[in-house]
């Protein structure tokens, strides 16, 4: 069962069109690759799915929840991070977990962030801010609170961006254990292919607003003649004509 | 409809007091600016009681005036800066893809706003009462519905404030200082509605505090509160709350609609 299900959205800003009858779905532990040069698109789907944006055309469902009509039961099995959404750097990392836990209404809520604190190597910035921690350890402090609510849905806008290659490689495997070990369905945004290739079930390409190709991103490149998952990028973002059928 | 959730109300409220409690700049604040408005009007009503003549009283009408004046600008405030504290964070984000519901949202704010106000209203009565003899009690029970309309109506201007600075960027936060300056000409906080010219008693009438205060001079002169006056003020206040509330909500459904909420910033002047 989808626990995603993106039906024909569409964005339009004025006369722009930003997304154009883009559909897909994310089954359960499943994880799903986003990807597409800047402005294809992806943040703003991803925004549409958070219910921070609304879709001019098109609908929605989360774990058969429709979001437009159900929106807090939906976001309540939903969580995401993005290096563009730091949380709060006046709170502590303690506190900015209780805040958004209580957000979640996440249950046995002071277990959970001990939790997610020993997961995440978080213990001794229990009680610093947020806004004075490296960029990677801010990232980390942002997917335990993607972790809170244990999501049906993980929305992860280029998690790895600022970790190094070691921590972005715990990452992927915490990440890739969570999907299979509590069916969560995770969409996942990224520029690194190698990361993507590593951790993606499938891969959604998106240009000028439309999904242009999908499948596996280990079968995908020779489908298309190109030796990697980078080449097909390049060419999506350069000559997506070339691939539209 | 789904009703409001008690717990995501109290985390908007949570982490207000994680603010305060780690912050002597947030702290401060709730108390110096009523000790400056008490010090300085309390010596300058002290001082007009010398020079007029005796038998009036300018502690109740001019300083109690000034307190109440100071109460509802609190109230507004405590409002406006727990916006602005997720403005500045840039936590909209994060909040609204959360299941919290924008009413839950707002009525965090607002009490805030009753918890930091109030502690400003409990500094102010002692602070008054024990430097200037000045006795709140002495207004009667028309004191409750005083500070009721004021605080119905900062609570308004405060999500109106909000409503701004959602609809037109943080850098809009300048529209907002001003407000209470502006109003208080109207407001009659220091004298009759009466003084003002035939169109400024017109937007005198329409707004709730200067019934406040012209009950509040009624009173300390040896006259009585009209209930009907009071009414009005009442009527008045939770209309422009009503008001207040619709227009954060479509400011609010405007910025969903047009990308403002995920991509707000300093520029976002849309």
């Amino acid at each position: 069962m989808a626990v995603l299900s993106v039906n024909g959205i569409r964005k339009l800003y004025g006369s722009t069109v930003a997304v154009d009858d883009v559909s897909f779905a994310v089954e359960r532990g499943e994880i799903v690759g986003l990807l597409g040069p800047n402005g294809a698109g992806k943040t703003t789907t991803i925004n549409m799915i958070l219910g921070v944006l609304a879709p001019t055309a098109g609908s929605i469902q989360i774990d058969a929840l429709d979001l437009e009509s159900h929106r807090c039961e939906a976001l309540a099995r939903t969580n995401f991070a993005a290096v563009y959404a730091p949380l709060p750097g006046n709170l502590t990392v303690a506190q900015n977990l209780r805040f958004f836990g209580m957000l979640y209404g996440v249950r046995h809520l002071g277990e959970r962030i001990e939790t997610l604190i020993a997961d995440f190597n978080l213990a001794q910035f229990r009680d610093t801010k947020c806004g004075v921690l490296s960029s990677g350890e801010q990232t980390r402090v942002s997917l335990a609170k993607a972790l809170l609510n244990r999501p049906r849905l993980l929305l992860l806008d280029e998690p790895t961006a600022s970790l190094d290659p070691a921590t972005a490689r715990e990452l992927r495997t915490s990440i890739r254990g969570s999907a299979v070990s509590s069916a969560t369905g995770v969409l996942w945004t990224s520029h690194n292919m190698y990361e993507v290739a590593d951790v993606c079930d499938r891969v959604l390409f998106l240009s000028r607003g439309r999904i242009l190709l999908e499948g596996d991103p280990k079968t995908l490149p020779g489908e298309y003649g190109k030796e990697t998952l980078e080449d097909l990028f390049v060419t999506v973002a350069r000559e997506p004509l070339t691939l539209e059928s | 409809m789904t009703g409001m959730n008690p717990a995501r109300i109290g985390a908007i409220v949570l982490r207000q007091f994680y603010l305060f409690r780690g912050s002597i700049t947030r702290t401060v604040p709730l108390f110096v600016w009523v000790a400056i408005d008490i010090v300085l009007w309390g010596f300058i009503t002290k001082y007009l009681n010398t020079v007029t003549s005796p038998g009036f009283d300018f502690v109740p009408v001019l300083l109690g005036a000034v307190l109440l004046w100071d109460f509802f600008q609190r109230v507004m405030q405590g409002v406006t800066m727990a916006f602005f504290e997720d403005v500045w964070s840039r936590n909209f984000l994060n909040l609204f893809a959360s299941p919290l519901t924008i009413g839950e949202y707002v009525t965090g704010l607002v009490a805030t706003s009753v918890v930091t106000s109030a502690v400003g209203l409990v500094a102010m009565i002692v602070m008054a009462s024990v430097f200037f003899g000045l006795s709140f009690l002495s207004y009667g029970a028309a004191l409750g519905a005083f500070v009721f309309v004021l605080f119905l109506f900062g609570i308004a201007l405060g999500i109106t404030a909000c409503a701004i600075v959602l609809r037109f960027g943080p850098s809009a936060e300048w529209f907002i200082w001003p407000i209470p300056g502006i109003l208080s000409p109207f407001a009659g906080v220091f004298y009759p509605v009466a003084t003002l010219p035939r169109w400024m008693q017109g937007i005198a009438f329409i707004l709730p505090p200067s019934h406040v205060f012209e009950g509040l001079r009624a009173l300390v002169t040896g006259g009585t509160v009209a209930a009907s006056r009071l009414a009005i003020a009442v009527a008045l206040s939770l209309g422009c709350l009503l008001l207040a509330s619709w227009i954060f909500h479509r400011v609010y459904r405007r910025a969903v609609r047009t990308g403002l909420i995920a991509r707000y910033s300093a520029e976002t002047l849309s």
